[in-house]
């Protein structure tokens, strides 16, 4: 049988701390603590980077979420926050930070670009969306995404590391030894990036291409 | 700013060399001078130089493709046909030649006048793209024309440092040119359309029906 983490009872907890008497799990404690505290990775890729700025700055202000840190080590870093447009140049740079930073980590990807090459998709020097390499944890959608999404985003970070378990099945991958902490670095080939993708993490999902071009009710 | 007028200027200054007026028959009429590549640096310094014309500023280096092309055209000739003479109208095709050219945009910031369009032309788009640089005339030309090596193939002669700018070293393509075919990543295209969707369809077929 799985061992429950969170053993205290909700309403037995409740009733404690109103006589004063505070009952806490490693779990919840161990999240916590990195919840309040996600030290972003100090780099910008386009102009999605304005709008990051902008964020740690005073109107908007990031540090009431406890992520003002902004580290300019990757060994420093929980977070990376892919701000803007990634060439197939600087694809390898952006790959090889995320190697070296250190276990919990979290990516978020930010803006179109980030996503899937956004208005530059078709280009000849864009890649195609980061996730094809690396791991991403949230998407925000946005050309760029305003100072108040990449603070949404955060909050959804948040809720999602206060939701990881430390043990069993589920456990994020820095608990598990026989996962992966280093994504393969893509090389400059003669034509393209070598290889054009991770397949260990992102397979392309099925689209069906017989409706492309009709509208909700499949007509053109 | 008349361009006949500076065209014999420079005749009469550079001796040998051979510019030619291509007029831009669109309504804004900006028409260009083609310069040949034996002449160029010496008919760029004198445009920066020349007291009366002082173009001391390059705003803008880029390229053009131009593939080569089958242009049909209808001769009458007389033949003897069926013992009779008669005028035959024939159907022949002349293959155009591609080349690849560059335009340079200039300005006098001195004079306030401008813009200049100078052009040069290589002699074809693949092997005879040997061009002079224009960088040690104008500095601001430095990076341009890199942009133009790397995306169009041009070798610039005399270029202090002819990398590429937006591919890595080990690229082999000149993605701007029109025959260039980028690479089959269109595994996953959620909103395909025209080209795209022409595209996504030929990789499924290719990978089997995914």
């Amino acid at each position: 049988m799985e061992p429950r983490i969170s053993g205290v009872d909700e309403t037995l907890k409740n009733e404690l701390s109103k006589q004063g008497i505070l009952t806490t799990t490693l779990q919840e404690l161990y999240n916590w603590g990195r919840t309040s505290s996600i030290w972003p990775l100090n780099f910008g890729l386009a102009c999605c980077a304005i709008e990051m700025i902008a964020t740690t700055m005073a109107r908007y202000d990031l540090a009431r979420f406890g992520a003002e840190v902004f580290r300019p080590s990757p060994r420093q870093a929980d977070l990376m926050i892919v701000a803007g447009t990634v060439t197939k140049k600087m694809a390898p740079q952006v790959v090889r930070l995320y190697n070296q930073m250190p276990e919990p980590k979290y990516v978020i990807s930010m803006g179109a670009c980030a996503i899937s090459g956004g208005p530059f998709k078709q280009g000849y020097n864009v890649l195609k969306g980061i996730d094809r390499y690396i791991p991403v944890d949230i998407y925000i959608a946005g050309c760029p995404p305003r100072p108040e999404a990449l603070i949404d985003a955060f909050m959804e970070l948040q809720k999602k590391i206060d939701a990881q378990q430390l043990t069993g099945e589920n456990r994020p991958r820095h608990l598990s030894a026989d996962q992966p902490s280093e994504f393969t670095v893509p090389r400059f080939g003669e034509h393209d990036l070598e290889p054009t993708r991770n397949p260990a993490i992102w397979k392309p999902p099925l689209v069906q291409i017989a409706q492309a071009g009709t509208d909700e009710f499949g007509s053109h | 700013m008349n361009l006949e007028a500076i065209k014999s200027e420079i005749e009469a200054n550079v001796p040998g060399c051979r510019l030619e007026l291509v007029a831009n028959p669109s309504p804004s009429g900006q028409h260009s001078l083609l310069l040949d590549g034996e002449h160029a640096v010496a008919v760029a310094t004198y445009l920066r130089d020349a007291a009366g014309l002082r173009f001391d500023f390059c705003s803008n280096v880029t390229g053009i493709d131009w593939p080569g092309k089958e242009v049909s055209q209808t001769a009458t000739a007389r033949k003897i046909v069926d013992g009779l003479e008669q005028e035959v109208e024939e159907v022949g095709t002349t293959a155009i030649p591609g080349y690849l050219d560059v335009v340079y945009h200039l300005y006098s910031v001195e004079k306030k006048h401008g813009p200049l369009v100078l052009r040069m032309r290589t002699q074809d788009r693949h092997s005879g793209v040997h061009l002079p640089s224009l960088t040690p005339v104008w500095r601001s030309a430095e990076l341009q024309e890199r942009e133009v090596f790397d995306l169009f193939g041009v070798f610039f002669e005399g270029h202090p440092d002819l990398r590429r700018l937006l591919m890595w070293p080990g690229f082999v393509d000149h993605p701007m040119l029109k025959d260039y075919v980028d690479p089959d990543d269109y595994e996953y295209e959620p909103t395909a359309h025209d080209v795209v969707l022409r595209r996504v369809n030929q990789h499924r077929s290719e990978a089997g029906g995914r």
